[in-house]
């Protein structure tokens, strides 16, 4: 059997619907390309426990400390989903995660963003949590198993997330003419970032076509984008908060709402490390990462010990 | 920094309640059985979503070859008779 | 404010937990392996919601939970001193850890079968929880004890630093010491449980328990070490500097 026909039965599978699986033969370029995007995926969630990590011991009050604790878990263990997706495909964790500390690989950049505010863990849940499930929930259809897997345990978990991020601006919103200029504040600040976060425009994403051929993306990054100010404009009104967008108006005939233009210049340079946080983010990552060592060596040693403290009593 | 420290990776199967087999939901490291049964628990029951865990570590895991998938299931599809359906029961007999 | 007893003895534990569990939570995002991370939290919110069922309890007068856990300064917490100390690195908070949730399990399995309603239902909940968290730190204490050298020596001091606030959880003045004959609560028997599991447990670690048993204490009366002070600058500043604000 030649290659061609192994590259066509496997791009009719796709085209079926049906999945790829772990041990499916597949091109090198789809293992190298969800490798990419499933890492990146991953590495996103563990960096984005740090922003609002920040804010656990500061949250106002007990209710608000254990659920956006149990967020940030959640974060960790949507990290720990993707990363075991990813290790089907041949790269194991800590390459990954070592790749992320080097600079090799990327994480969204919305992360490099500071929290500066309580307001700013209600952005982040509302904007940036409603943004990622727009994606995701498009990925749950994604043609690589175990990748779709981890996405529909991911959005199952992730719904709570958007609500309480709306709840904490609603009670905000709602609340003193303080808490409302922090809320306003945190949304001036994320609401561009946030768009942000769905990538480069079509006309300028490298990835995309093959990526959606392959199904490895099931819409557009434009798509994606546009899906979520249509949903996410309506909640500003309600919150009587305004986006920080001249330009922003509905298009009556198409029910689309079309908005300014994006500032690719600052995206690109927060990807290329000049965001205001992204030494800081890589700095906590490299530090748990080196202070764990000893730790993993430690349990490795203890379990190779009692494996052989077993055999010695067997014989 | 070296990467040899790595625990290996384990499959997680979890009962979710009584009565019902052991299911897949996923993977974690672990350095020994305890901690992978402890790392079970803490990633995924933490919504009530099971009872009883098993833990294999993945290396242990034998599969069949996605090569060998038609060799190996295909020679079901033909064998009709056995299912129920195939069987016919005259109408007056009621459920069997 | 005058304090019954039994709101002393809720505070003394819904404090213990409500500071540690902050202790844990900082641990989040920054734990040795993605897992443990998850464990670390899993932990913290036990704890946390442990003190917030004790704080509802005693809240009286339209007080709240956050009223009680928010605008009370360091001289009112009656926290253990353990519970306040620094994660320091991984083996410290194991360890620290360990020598609590011994106390804690212990003292629950005495609650369970006390002589006061609320605090017999709030220990045959907590302690499931509180029994895995034992099991946790106590195999983790044996895996990092018994692990490699460096290990070992990192445990070894880490208990060496914390030893001397253990004394204080069994410390108990006269009035606690009625209370607990009142809710037929045996000290003696919590604490030599106390010793009895730990030392088993060290022991497998290959660790060796500390020789003095002088001990650092304060944490009840409000006399706490330099670090409850920066913990609550952070805990409550947010809730402190916005006083109108009702709803969060």
């Amino acid at each position: 059997m030649g290659e061609i026909s192994l590259e066509e039965k496997f791009q009719n599978t796709i085209d079926k619907e049906s999945k790829i699986e772990p041990k499916d033969w597949m091109p090198d370029g789809y293992r190298k390309n969800l490798i990419r995007q499933i890492s990146q995926h991953a590495h996103s969630e563990i960096i984005g426990m740090l922003p609002e990590g920040n804010w656990i011991t500061r949250a106002p009050s007990l209710m608000r400390k254990v659920s956006l604790l149990a967020k940030v878990q959640d974060e960790a263990g949507h990290g720990l989903y993707l990363y075991s997706a990813m290790e089907t495909l041949g790269l194991s964790r800590d390459e990954s995660l070592e790749q992320l500390i080097t600079g090799k690989a990327k994480y969204s950049s919305i992360f490099n963003y500071p929290t500066i505010s309580w307001a700013d863990i209600g952005a982040i849940g509302w904007l940036v949590d409603g943004a990622a499930i727009v994606n995701q929930v498009a990925l749950q259809r994604t043609s690589y198993g175990p990748y779709a897997r981890a996405m529909v345990k991911i959005c199952k978990e992730e719904s709570f997330h958007q609500r309480q991020g709306f709840e904490i601006m609603t009670n905000l919103a709602k609340g003193t003419k303080e808490q409302k200029e922090m809320a306003q504040n945190a949304l001036n600040r994320f609401w561009w970032p946030s768009l942000m976060m769905f990538g480069p425009s079509d006309k300028d994403s490298t990835h995309s076509d093959q990526s959606l051929k392959w199904k490895i993306k099931r819409m557009t990054n434009d798509e994606l984008r546009q899906e979520f100010v249509n949903k996410t404009i309506p909640q500003v009104e309600f919150l009587g908060l305004t986006v920080p967008d001249p330009d922003l108006k509905l298009n009556k005939k198409t029910g689309q709402y079309e908005f300014g233009a994006i500032n690719w210049e600052e995206f690109y340079n927060v990807i290329k490390g000049r965001g205001p946080c992204n030494k800081e983010r890589i700095a906590a990552r490299t530090k748990a990462q080196k202070e764990g060592e000893w730790v993993k060596a430690a349990a490795k040693a203890y379990s190779a010990k009692k494996i052989n403290r077993r055999n010695t009593k067997a014989a | 920094m070296s990467t040899n420290n790595e625990w290996p990776l384990w499959e997680v199967f979890l009962r979710t309640k009584k009565g019902l087999n052991h299911k897949h939901v996923g993977s974690i490291h672990a350095a020994d059985e305890e901690m992978a049964i402890e790392n079970a628990r803490d990633v995924y029951t933490r919504r009530n979503e099971g009872i009883s865990i098993w833990v294999v570590e993945s290396s242990h895991i034998h599969a069949s070859s996605p090569s060998e998938q038609e060799s190996l299931f295909d020679a079901a599809n033909d064998k009709v008779y056995r299912h129920p359906t195939f069987y016919n029961i005259p109408d007056e007999v009621g459920h069997i | 404010m005058k304090l019954s007893n039994l709101e002393t003895f809720c505070l003394i534990l819904a404090d213990s937990n409500l500071i540690l569990g902050h202790r844990l939570s900082e641990w989040c995002g920054h734990g040795p392996e993605l897992e443990q991370d998850i464990a670390l939290i899993n932990v913290s919110l036990d704890l946390i919601g442990q003190s917030r069922s004790l704080y509802q309890h005693i809240a009286k007068n339209g007080e709240t939970e956050d009223d009680i856990a928010y605008l009370r300064d360091a001289k009112d917490f009656k926290n253990h001193l353990l519970c306040e100390i620094p994660n320091g690195h991984f083996g410290d908070t194991i360890i620290r850890q360990f020598l609590y949730d011994s106390f804690h399990y212990f003292l629950l399995e005495g609650l369970t079968k006390c002589k006061n309603n609320f605090l017999r239902g709030y220990a045959l909940k907590s302690i499931k929880e509180v029994q895995y968290h034992l099991k946790h730190s106590g195999n983790w204490s044996i895996r990092l004890g018994d692990g490699t050298n460096e290990s070992h020596n990192k445990l070894q001091e880490s208990l060496n630093n914390i030893w001397a606030y253990t004394p204080e959880m069994f410390e108990l003045n006269t009035p606690e010491i009625q209370f607990y004959e009142k809710l037929g609560l045996n000290k003696d028997k919590i604490k030599n449980n106390w010793i009895n599991h730990t030392n088993n447990v060290l022991r497998e670690a290959t660790l060796k328990i500390p020789e003095s048993n002088w001990g650092q204490s304060g944490g009840k009366t409000g006399q706490h070490t330099e670090h409850l002070g920066f913990i609550l600058a952070e805990m409550q500043h947010v809730r402190r500097s916005y006083p109108d604000a009702k709803n969060w």
